[in-house]
């Protein structure tokens, strides 16, 4: 992928962000768990989130994805203030979470974890007793997946006989088929091979190519140098740097991630 | 990057990797119970031809029907990767209560029709009650099932004694006689069969076709996916409880019609008998898989095992060691199956 596929530089000030946040704490008694960040994620946009082991970076999603509720400050959905009580809120404004474990049930079928917790009943009398339109649920499956280009034999599949990288891509797949403002995603090659990795970072590029953005939180500082437009760097609970790949060495992101750079940066003024 | 993500080809497991006997059980899947039904009745059915009369035929169903009953709301709990040792001591506990108010109603000279129909709602609703309970306490409370409803079982069985001082019931209005009694086809389909049949034909398309039965299975599969899904997993685990509870009560009532009385016995160890048809069907003990036609085929093999031994002369006493064995192989042979599978 090459530069000039990559958001253009003047478009954060002039478009409305899909999702931002202002101003965003969460406090724990004393202990700060994050602190005053400020971030923009732009429609089309990877934007990584790195940090150490408890800079925030879990907080801030969970903060984003209703599962926490911030102490201080805003998220905003298209320029609107919301405030998210629970995940499902969240999806229902069209944030979409993947997982570190996948969240997905092994024993159901394909079509059924795409469609867990929002399945498709008959239309009718039927429908009012719950009965499933499984032919729809299987050919908006279908499609989903081949929008992303997934390729998977059959819809009708068992995930647990999938492989993990099949299943990461069922993952993904069902996040941006409902994820209509962002998918956040946490870790998603942790548990992969290296070509697997590969895969998936294709895979995210092309989500972002149909206008969603996407936040990768991971501590594959490569691939994250690799696929992402903006870096956002986490320190103690404060967002410290947002970096431009194509300006940043691998090594300067370790130095924000550990704080030399911080102190370097002071020290110089 | 117009290249597409396949992520298939270069996963699959080679074809050597898996041994050939596990190959060919994950192809039979879930159907190898049914051919282990069909060899017991050939093997009893060369060991005594009696095994298909009709006699025998009435025999083995009406005992089948009990379990199957239970079996059937047992599936659902054990698909939640739950358990609810309590049905057979509710199944007890429903009828005796049931008896006891028709036998007093009887006394008080009220009318046969209103007496069955009270006596019937009171038996369901005591059934479906106790399963509620069970689902609110390991719900709210956050036991493990297994502790709930083994203290259920406990509590329940005693409760059944108080009711009548362990003492049985026989003064009932005819109709409930008649429910047992009665049959179609000739004879051949009596009216409890009917009902278990219906019962396991409704609960199976629930099961399999609907909303409610996608989600038992994500729960049993997993929990906290199903949760994130924003689905209320505490409520679905209440309903799914209460109906394991509502049949109970509808198999106390078979029960109490089949015999014309109810006795401070019915149910006991039922329990037992009804886990060990869903585990031959095919369910997973932990949690995600099982069907419906799996426990029909389960009960089934329990049943014909049962007659089986009778009908060849061969100790009664052998009964529960070969259905012990049974219930373990069943087991064993869907490790093997599992095993097979990528999970």
């Amino acid at each position: 992928m090459s530069d000039d596929e990559r958001a253009p530089d003047g478009a954060a000030a002039t478009v409305v962000p899909r999702v931002e946040v202002r101003n965003l704490a969460k406090r724990y008694g004393s202990v700060h768990a994050l602190r005053d960040v400020n971030m923009k994620l732009n429609a089309g946009e990877i934007v990584g989130l790195v940090g150490d082991n408890g800079a925030g970076k879990s907080t801030l999603v969970n903060l984003i994805s209703g599962a926490l509720q911030p102490t201080a400050g805003e998220i905003l959905v298209d320029g609107k203030p919301v405030s998210f009580r629970s995940p499902s809120d969240a999806r229902r404004a069209g944030i979409e979470t993947v997982y570190q474990d996948l969240s997905l049930a092994p024993d159901l079928s394909i079509w059924a974890n795409m469609f867990l917790g929002r399945e498709k009943v008959s239309p009718g009398p039927l429908g009012w007793l719950g009965w499933l339109d499984r032919k729809a649920m299987m050919k908006q499956t279908a499609e989903d997946l081949d929008r992303t280009r997934i390729k998977i034999a059959s819809v009708g599949s068992r995930v647990g006989r999938l492989s993990g990288g099949q299943r990461q891509a069922v993952a993904v797949g069902r996040a941006v088929a409902w994820g209509s403002r962002v998918v956040l995603m946490d870790e998603p090659t942790a548990a992969l091979g290296v070509e697997q990795q590969a895969r998936v970072g294709e895979l995210i590029q092309t989500v972002a190519s149909h206008g969603l953005p996407v936040l990768l939180i991971s501590h594959n500082l490569q691939q994250v140098h690799a696929i992402c437009h903006r870096i956002v760097v986490l320190f103690h609970g404060t967002a410290v740097a947002d970096l431009r790949p194509k300006d940043t060495e691998i090594d300067d992101i370790v130095g924000w991630i550990t704080g030399s750079a911080l102190a370097a940066q002071r020290r110089t003024g | 990057m117009t290249q597409a993500t396949d992520l298939a080809p270069a996963e699959q497991p080679a074809p050597d990797a898996v041994p050939a006997f596990q190959r060919i059980m994950e192809r039979i899947g879930p159907l190898w119970t049914l051919g282990v039904l069909v060899i017991l009745i050939v093997i009893f059915g060369i060991l005594s031809p009696d095994l298909f009369t009709k006699a025998a035929w009435l025999s083995t169903s009406g005992y089948a029907v009990e379990y199957l009953i239970l079996a059937v709301g047992q599936t659902f709990v054990i698909i939640t990767a739950g358990i609810d040792l309590s049905d057979g001591a509710i199944l007890g506990f429903s009828a005796m209560a049931g008896a006891v108010l028709m036998n007093h109603l009887l006394l008080q000279h009220t009318s046969n029709a209103l007496t069955s129909l009270a006596g019937i709602a009171l038996m369901i609703g005591c059934g479906t009650a106790i399963g509620l309970l069970n689902g609110l306490v390991i719900t709210r409370i956050k036991l493990p099932p297994f502790i709930v409803t083994l203290g259920t079982l406990t509590a329940i069985t005693g409760a059944t004694d108080l009711l009548n001082n362990g003492g049985e019931v026989t003064n009932l209005p005819p109709f409930i006689a008649n429910l047992g009694s009665d049959s179609l086809l000739s004879g051949w389909l009596p009216i409890p069969v009917l009902v278990a049949l219906v019962i396991a034909l409704v609960f199976g398309l629930i099961l399999a076709r609907t909303r409610f039965g996608v989600r038992t299975y994500a729960i049993g599969s997993n929990e906290t996916g199903t949760r994130r899904a924003g689905i209320r997993v505490d409520r679905h685990l209440v309903i799914v409880y209460a109906i394991s509870g509502f049949l109970a009560g509808v198999a106390g009532l078979m029960v109490t019609a089949n015999f014309s009385s109810a006795s401070s016995l019915a149910g006991a160890n039922d329990e037992l008998y009804a886990i060990a048809a869903v585990v031959i069907g095919g369910a997973s003990i932990f949690g995600g898989r099982g069907t419906i036609f799996g426990t029909v085929i389960g009960t089934a093999i329990l049943a014909v095992l049962t007659t089986g031994l009778v009908l060849a002369n061969i100790a009664p006493f052998w009964q529960q060691v070969a259905i012990g064995g049974v219930v373990i192989g069943a087991v064993a042979v869907d490790r093997v199956r599992t095993r097979a599978g990528t999970d």
